[in-house]
């Protein structure tokens, strides 16, 4: 294993990646992954890559940021750099995130318990490049050196570190190492918080250099701004899809469903990530179901960006966030809703309910809402007639980070789970203890270069090893097993990384949404609303 | 000797006082920040606590009284302040060296309140305290500073006033320690001496080692709180304001007035997307749409 040795490396001024990784480094797998010479090779960059984009980190690249052509634009790169690190440590640019950023700069000890905690570090067999504490100290030696006025003295207390541009173009792909789902925080003794910084870092790097992961910016938050949804989908093209699936659901189930859309006074504002409509369009057909036959007055809406819920500047951009939530909240207002209903989306849950609630004030202040709380009162209120005996295979629940550890929804969906499928069995650990799926913090839509491999191979690594720990009694392809997760992010993941190591092919493992199950139980509904199909 | 020792202890305890002050006002009038709890959250409802639950499990929660259940912090603080609950947890070999560290402060502490309210016959309770607790906190620094200099993810990472705070704990608390094993029978206690320091009587015979370790930890007490030594003081920041702050503004009814005040601070971020030009307020960029206006 190539790792580095220092922090110093970071400046290194020959571009030769910093850390490298063979199958044989990485964190070992269950069967029957346990053999890593039958692991899937990884995919080089090519020359092309190396020479055009700075990619002098790791195996991988994220955000391909362009080499300068000389040092006299590198010396500008690094002279914004440091502006928009001062901005960082100021109210008035950066009031949103300040006080926890400014405590985990001045007092984490070093003590690197938060290490153990993070899934990417063990996957990748404890290389120091991923440990959580690696970017975070590099930050915190620039914020003494440069914010605080350095000097010998600091220097001495703090540490010092060279600035250059091989810093900067290695600490932008070094902020996107990291899937944000905060684990390491929960274990800090002192609360100091290294997901933060890495998202900090992403905020510096797009709102003052203008550098993100193109999938986050150019096609997520402005493609969401300019056409309504970052799957590209303008109103019209998303009323038709969702025609579409009233029909096709309808003919499925026999029972007749209709999406109501942009009906005024409405109960309910139901936001689904428009991700879900295009890949697992039985996701939302199954929701307008089950509202349905609940009696639930419901509507979608057709207003710019209110018909998904995504909100990518969570990850990278509090001006984009802001942006997005307030469309949210606009459209809730314009329609006079009781409430939004978040659908299947964790980091939608997130924005919306939990970090726009110090943004959303006076008249944007319309309650939120997740679905995982309105399908348990839907289920066992007993609205619905459900028979458990038609999920009867086994059954393990993920848990969206951004979903329990940072928002408190873990057990709605779990008593739904228990109620209607009689094999569920819990992955170890889950609950607020869960591990990121590996796509966490836009991971999941990027997969430039050879960027999948890396999350394949590390970020999702310990989710795989827990999916086949908790079916490790039923792995024979005969018994079907179905992973259920309750986040179109995490579905994406799940889909990548099933496929890439052929868990449905050899196994008969598959992923699905929450609503899914709800509705394969349905007693009203034609059997077999689950189909065991690869998609 | 004794009157320059007697203002160092409380110019000491004076520098002390006002740098942690200075600390947590400075922590203390930062803006809200935007919500970033983790869950769980111990003041929460007990039922929720368990699993980590929070006020979303529950259907239409606005609607719902907001309930603050001291208890519950309270029952998580203090086995973590006491007994580093959360090192024990998920870091048990740093543990075996942090918690007899800072149990030994703590004892540290205890001996000189002690010192403060207990009368002379009393002077067993004090020594015995002071002594344990010097010996626990050194046994705690030098695993520490051994951990730190022979493990390399800690090696990476230190700094040499690491190295210089760890060692300057275990040379104080050895001459203190010293001091109390070598007095002579038949002389003054530390407890006699130590009192007198603090009604500044003149006369008193301070012997060299105590003299020595009782300036050198009133530079200690002094230069704690410039350095992330005063984790103590952060911690309650960390926890209270960002880890388990879930207030809401549709429950607080401060929180709206705050964020409008901080809706009107004018950014600077220089990307072409955020539009900020000096004059643009946070609320003015967050109503904007770059996407249609043909930026980036």
């Amino acid at each position: 294993m190539k790792q580095p040795d220092s922090l110093n490396e970071m400046s290194r001024e020959e571009r030769s990646p910093l850390a490298h990784l063979e199958n044989e480094d990485l964190m070992p797998l269950p069967a029957p992954l346990d053999s890593p010479a039958k692991d899937h090779n990884w995919t080089a960059l090519s020359e092309q890559t190396r020479e055009r984009y700075e990619c002098g980190l790791d195996d991988t690249c994220a955000v391909s940021v362009p080499k300068p052509k000389n040092r006299q634009e590198e010396d500008e790169l690094v002279a914004k750099f440091l502006s928009g690190l001062d901005k960082l440590f100021t109210q008035e640019n950066n009031w949103t995130f300040l006080q926890p950023l400014v405590l985990t700069m001045e007092h984490c000890a070093q003590c690197q318990t938060c290490s153990e905690a993070c899934h990417i570090f063990e996957a990748s067999g404890g290389n120091e490049l991923y440990r959580p504490t690696y970017r975070s100290e590099i930050l915190r030696r620039l914020y003494f050196k440069y914010v605080q006025g350095g000097g010998l003295l600091s220097a001495w207390q703090h540490g010092d570190i060279r600035l250059n541009w091989p810093l900067v173009a290695r600490l932008i792909e070094l902020s996107y190492r990291c899937n944000l789902c905060r684990r390491c925080a929960q274990t800090c003794p002192i609360g100091a918080d290294n997901g933060l910084v890495a998202h900090e870092l992403r905020k510096l790097f797009s709102q003052e250099m203008g550098i993100a992961a193109k999938e986050l910016h150019d096609n997520g938050t402005m493609l969401q701004l300019k056409a309504g949804s970052s799957t590209g989908m303008n109103a019209e093209a998303v009323k038709d899809n969702i025609d579409f699936i009233d029909e096709d659901i309808s003919e499925k189930t026999g029972i007749a469903v209709k999406t109501p859309w942009d009906v005024e006074g409405a109960d309910v504002l139901l936001i689904h990530n428009a991700g879900e409509i295009l890949a697992w369009p039985e996701n939302p057909g199954a929701f307008a179901l089950i509202l349905d036959a609940a009696g639930i007055s419901w509507t979608l809406s057709s207003e710019l960006a209110a018909y998904d819920s995504v909100n990518y500047g969570l990850w990278y951009d509090d001006a984009q966030f802001a942006r997005v939530a307030v469309k949210h909240a606009e459209a809730a207002r314009k329609l006079k809703v009781k409430k939004i209903v978040l659908g299947e989306c964790g980091h939608a849950h997130k924005a919306l309910a939990v970090i726009a609630d110090r943004v959303l004030t006076g008249e944007l202040a319309i309650p939120r809402e997740s679905s995982m709380t309105l399908l348990r009162d839907i289920v066992m209120s007993g609205r619905l007639t459900l028979n458990p005996s038609r999920n009867d295979f086994p059954v393990t629940l993920h848990d969206p980070c951004n979903l329990v550890r940072l928002m408190g929804v873990v057990e709605p969906q779990r008593e739904i789970v228990r109620a209607i499928c009689p094999r569920f069995r819990e992955m170890e650990p889950h609950g607020v203890d869960n591990f990121c799926c590996g796509g966490g913090s836009g991971f999941a839509i990027m997969s430039g270069h050879n960027f999948q491999d890396w999350r394949f191979h590390v970020s999702g690594r310990k989710k795989l090893e827990q999916i086949l720990n908790a079916f490790s009694d039923c792995l024979e392809p005969e018994t079907p097993k179905y992973i259920c997760a309750p986040c179109s992010n995490c579905k994406g993941q799940f889909r990548d990384m099933l496929a890439y190591y052929r868990l449905w092919d050899k196994h008969r493992i598959l992923y699905g949404g929450l609503v899914e199950l709800i509705v394969n139980a349905m007693t009203d509904v034609k059997p077999g609303f689950i189909e065991w199909e690869w998609h | 000797m004794a009157i320059v020792l007697s203002f160092a202890i409380y110019g000491a305890a004076l520098v002390f006082i006002l740098g942690c002050a200075m600390r947590a006002w400075k922590y203390a009038r930062m803006p809200v920040h935007l919500r970033w709890e983790l869950y769980p959250v111990p003041h929460e409802e007990p039922e929720l606590v368990g699993h980590g639950g929070s006020s979303f499990e529950t259907l239409n929660w606005w609607n719902k009284p907001a309930r603050f259940h001291l208890w519950g912090e309270v029952r998580f603080m203090v086995p973590e302040m006491v007994f580093l609950k959360g090192l024990w947890e998920f870091n048990r070999r740093l543990w075996l060296c942090s918690f007899p560290f800072h149990f030994g402060l703590y004892l540290l502490a205890a001996a000189a309140a002690l010192l403060l309210v207990t009368p002379e016959r009393w002077s067993w309770a004090y020594e015995a305290t002071a002594v344990a607790g010097s010996a626990l906190a050194i046994g705690g620094a030098a695993g520490l500073l051994i951990r730190r200099l022979a493990t390399r993810e800690l090696r990476i990472y230190t700094r040499p006033g690491d190295i210089f705070n760890l060692a300057f704990f275990i040379v104080t608390l050895c001459l203190l320690l010293a001091a109390w094993a070598s007095q002579p029978s038949g002389t003054p206690g530390l407890r006699t001496i130590l009192g007198s320091l603090l009604t500044f009587d003149s006369a008193v015979q301070v012997p060299p080692l105590l003299a020595a370790g009782l300036g050198l930890a009133a530079l200690l007490a002094a230069y704690i709180p410039f350095t992330h030594m005063s984790h103590f003081i952060a911690k309650y920041f960390t926890y209270h304001s960002v880890r388990w702050d879930d207030s809401s503004v549709f429950r607080d009814p401060d929180l709206p007035r705050k964020i409008a005040q901080y809706l009107s601070y004018r950014p600077a971020w220089s990307a072409p997307h955020i539009g900020a030009n000096g004059t643009k307020t946070w609320a003015d960029v967050a109503a904007a749409n770059p996407a249609r206006e043909g930026k980036r």
